[in-house]
C-alpha cells in the first residue's frame, strides 16, 4: 500500500510538467498566434476577441494559473472551428482510438509471447534464427509503409478486407494489424532475451527433474519470472502505440485522436492540438504508473522490500 | 558454436555476419546520398504529366509518380535529407546528452535532481507525439524537424550516460586517479568516458534507427520538408493516395526506408552482443 501511493505521488508533478510543456506549446507560434489562426486579412476586431478568449492578452503567469484552474475544472477551451468545446471533440473521438490500442495490443502480445517464449526454448534453431530476424525486420518496418502495403496486398489485390474507415470488425483488423506487428516484434524480443535468463535458473531444472511437462513448465513457471521485462516494455510501448495512431488512423480514415490531431493541425487550430496532445500524454503518464503498480503485483519482493 | 554456459560465450558468426551486413547496408546509402546528383537519373523535380504513373522499366527502375517524376531519382535524393537529418539529431543529442548526464552522475546532489526532473518530464510524452506537438507550432520545415527532434531526444541519452556515470564513477581506477590527483573534468573525460563510448555508439545506432522512422512519419504527415524536397516520408504519402493505379510509388521509398532502418538495427543489435556478449 505505501509503494502504492508513493508511486502515485511521484506521478503528480510528472502531470504538471505535462500540463506545463502542453500550456507553453502555443507560445512557440512564430509571431503572433492569433495572425496565423486567422489570417492576416482579419479585422482587428475578430484579432482582439480571440487574443481575449485565448487570455494571449494577459501577462504568461496569469494565463498560466487560468489555464491550470480551467484544466481543474476540465475546460480546455473550445475549437476554433466547430466552436465545440475541446473536451467533448476529445471524448467523442476517444473510443475509436481506444478499440484500435486494444486490438492492437491483443494481436501483439498473442503472437509475441508465445513466439519470443518458443525461440527461447529453442535457442539458436532455425526457429529462433527466423523469430531473431523477423523480430529486427518488424521494428524496423514503419507503419506508413506497412499500412499501404497491407492495404495493397489485403483489400485491393485480395479484397479480404475494407480498406478504410471504421466499422465492424472486419474493418479493424488491417489498422490494427498494421499497429500490432511492429509492437509484436518488439515483444517477442524482449519475451525471448526474459525467459533466456530464466530457463537458466535452478529452479527451473528442478521442475523439469521433477518430471513436469513443457506446457506448464515454461508457461507456469519461467514467464511468471520473465514477466517483469516484457510488462515493461508493453507499458512503454504504448506511447509508441498511441503515437502510432497518428499514423495509422490518417492512413485507414480512422475517426480518432490521430486524425483529430492531424486535422486540427492542417487547420491551425491550436486549443484541439493542445488538447489531444494533453489527452494523449497523460494516458500515457497513467499506462506508465500503472505498469510501475504492477510490478508489485508480479513481484513480492518490490511490495514487501521497497 | 560455443555453447558454454559460463560468461565468455563467444558471438555466433551469423550474428557479426548481420552486423557486417547491417553496417554494409548504411554505407551503401550513405554513399547514394553523397553521390545523389550523379546517381539520380534526373533532377527529382522534373515533372512528365503526359508519363504519370508509369509503371517501373529500363529507363526508369521504379517508375513515375502523379505528377510523371522519376521515382528512382526522388528516392536517391529523399537519402539526402533522411541520412543529414537523422546524423544532425543524434549528434546534437549525443552531445548535449554526454554532457548533461555525465555532470548529473558526477556532480550529483541537486543538480543530478533538477537535470533528471527536467528529463522526467520530456520523457513523460511519447517522443513522436512531442516532436509533432512542436513542429506542428514552430512550422513545418526541416530546420524546425530537427529542432523538435532534438529537444524530445537528447532526453534518453542524458538518462543512459548519468547511469553509466553513476555506475563507473566508484570503479578502482577512476577513485585512484582521483587520489593521484585528478580533477573531476579528468576523471570525466579521460577515465569515464572511454567507458561508455561503447554503450553509447549502440545506443546511437538504433536511435538513428528510430530517428529516421520519425523524420519520415513527420514529412509523410506533411510535417517535414517542404513539397519542393523530396523526401521519402512525402513520397510514400503521396503513394498511398495512388495505391490502386500506381503501387510502386509507394513500394520504393518503403523499402529505402525499411532497408536503412534495418541496416542500423542489424548493425546495432550486433555491436551490443559484440561488446557484451554476456548480456545476451
Amino acid at each position: 500500500m505505501r509503494f502504492i501511493l508513493r508511486r502515485i505521488f511521484v506521478t503528480l508533478p510528472v502531470v504538471l510538467g505535462v500540463c506545463t510543456l502542453t500550456f507553453l506549446l502555443i507560445h512557440l507560434v512564430p509571431g503572433d498566434p492569433v495572425d496565423i489562426m486567422l489570417g492576416e486579412q482579419a479585422s482587428a476586431q475578430d484579432k482582439a476577441q480571440l487574443r481575449q478568449e485565448l487570455g494571449l492578452d494577459q501577462p504568461l503567469l496569469t494565463q498560466y494559473k487560468a489555464f491550470l484552474f480551467d484544466l481543474a475544472r476540465l475546460d480546455i477551451g473550445r475549437s476554433l472551428h466547430t466552436r465545440q468545446p475541446v473536451l467533448d471533440s476529445l471524448l467523442e473521438r476517444l473510443p475509436a482510438t481506444a478499440e484500435l490500442t486494444f486490438a492492437a495490443m491483443f494481436i501483439a502480445l498473442l503472437f509475441g509471447i508465445p513466439l519470443g517464449i518458443l525461440a527461447a526454448v529453442r535457442q539458436y534453431s532455425a526457429v529462433d534464427h527466423s523469430v531473431m530476424v523477423s523480430g529486427l525486420l518488424g521494428m524496423s518496418i514503419p507503419g506508413f509503409f506497412l499500412g499501404p502495403l497491407l492495404i495493397y496486398v489485403f483489400a485491393i489485390q485480395l479484397d479480404f478486407f475494407p480498406v478504410s474507415e471504421r466499422g465492424g470488425i472486419e474493418h479493424l483488423v488491417l489498422p490494427a494489424l498494421s499497429l500490432a506487428l511492429p509492437l509484436g516484434a518488439v515483444i517477442m524480443r524482449i519475451t525471448r532475451a526474459s525467459m533466456l535468463e530464466v530457463i537458466r535458473e535452478d529452479y527451473i531444472n528442478v521442475a523439469r527433474s521433477k518430471g513436469l511437462g513443457p506446457g506448464p513448465l515454461y508457461f507456469r513457471h519461467a514467464l511468471r519470472n520473465a514477466l517483469m521485462p516484457i510488462v515493461t516494455i508493453v507499458g512503454l510501448q504504448v506511447g509508441a502505440l498511441l503515437t502510432g495512431t497518428v499514423i495509422t488512423e490518417t492512413i485507414f480514415d480512422w475517426p480518432g485522436l490521430g486524425t483529430l490531431l492531424l486535422g486540427s493541425i492542417q487547420r491551425r487550430d491550436y486549443p484541439v492540438v493542445q488538447g489531444c496532445i494533453l489527452l494523449i500524454s497523460l494516458i500515457y503518464v497513467v499506462v506508465n504508473l500503472v505498469t510501475d503498480l504492477s510490478y508489485a503485483l508480479i513481484n513480492p519482493k518490490v511490495r514487501l522490500g521497497e | 558454436m560455443s555453447q558454454s554456459k559460463v560468461s565468455g560465450r563467444r558471438v555466433p558468426l551469423r550474428k557479426k555476419l548481420l552486423m557486417y551486413l547491417g553496417a554494409g547496408i548504411v554505407l551503401v546509402m550513405v554513399i547514394v546520398a553523397l553521390f545523389a546528383p550523379w546517381i539520380a537519373i534526373q533532377d527529382p523535380n522534373t515533372m512528365s504529366l503526359a508519363d504519370r504513373y508509369q509503371a517501373p522499366s529500363w529507363t526508369h527502375p521504379f517508375g513515375l509518380d502523379e505528377m510523371g517524376s522519376d521515382v528512382f531519382s526522388k528516392v536517391v535524393y529523399g537519402a539526402r535529407v533522411s541520412l543529414g537529418v537523422a546524423l544532425t539529431v543524434v549528434t546534437i543529442s549525443t552531445i548535449v546528452g554526454l554532457l548533461l548526464g555525465s555532470v548529473a552522475g558526477f556532480v550529483g546532489r541537486w543538480v543530478d535532481g533538477l537535470i533528471m526532473r527536467i528529463i522526467d518530464m520530456i520523457s513523460a510524452f511519447p517522443n513522436f507525439l512531442l516532436a509533432l506537438g512542436l513542429v506542428a507550432m514552430l512550422g513545418p520545415s526541416v530546420r524546425n524537424v530537427i529542432i523538435a527532434m532534438c529537444l524530445t531526444s537528447w532526453a534518453s541519452y542524458a538518462r543512459l550516460v548519468r547511469g553509466e556515470v553513476l555506475h563507473l564513477k566508484e570503479r578502482d581506477y577512476v577513485v585512484s586517479a582521483q587520489a593521484m590527483g585528478a580533477g573531476p573534468v579528468r576523471q570525466v573525460v579521460l577515465h569515464i568516458w572511454p567507458n561508455l563510448v561503447g554503450t553509447l555508439v549502440v545506443h546511437c545506432s538504433f536511435a538513428m534507427a528510430g530517428t529516421i522512422i520519425a523524420e519520415s512519419g513527420l514529412s509523410f504527415l506533411g510535417l517535414g520538408a517542404p513539397p519542393t524536397t523530396p523526401t521519402w516520408g512525402a513520397l510514400l504519402d503521396s503513394g498511398r493516395k495512388i495505391l490502386l493505379e500506381a503501387p510502386h510509388v509507394s513500394l520504393f521509398p518503403g523499402l529505402a526506408i525499411l532497408l536503412l532502418v534495418l541496416g542500423f538495427n542489424l548493425f546495432g543489435d550486433g555491436l551490443r552482443d559484440y561488446l557484451d556478449p554476456k548480456k545476451n
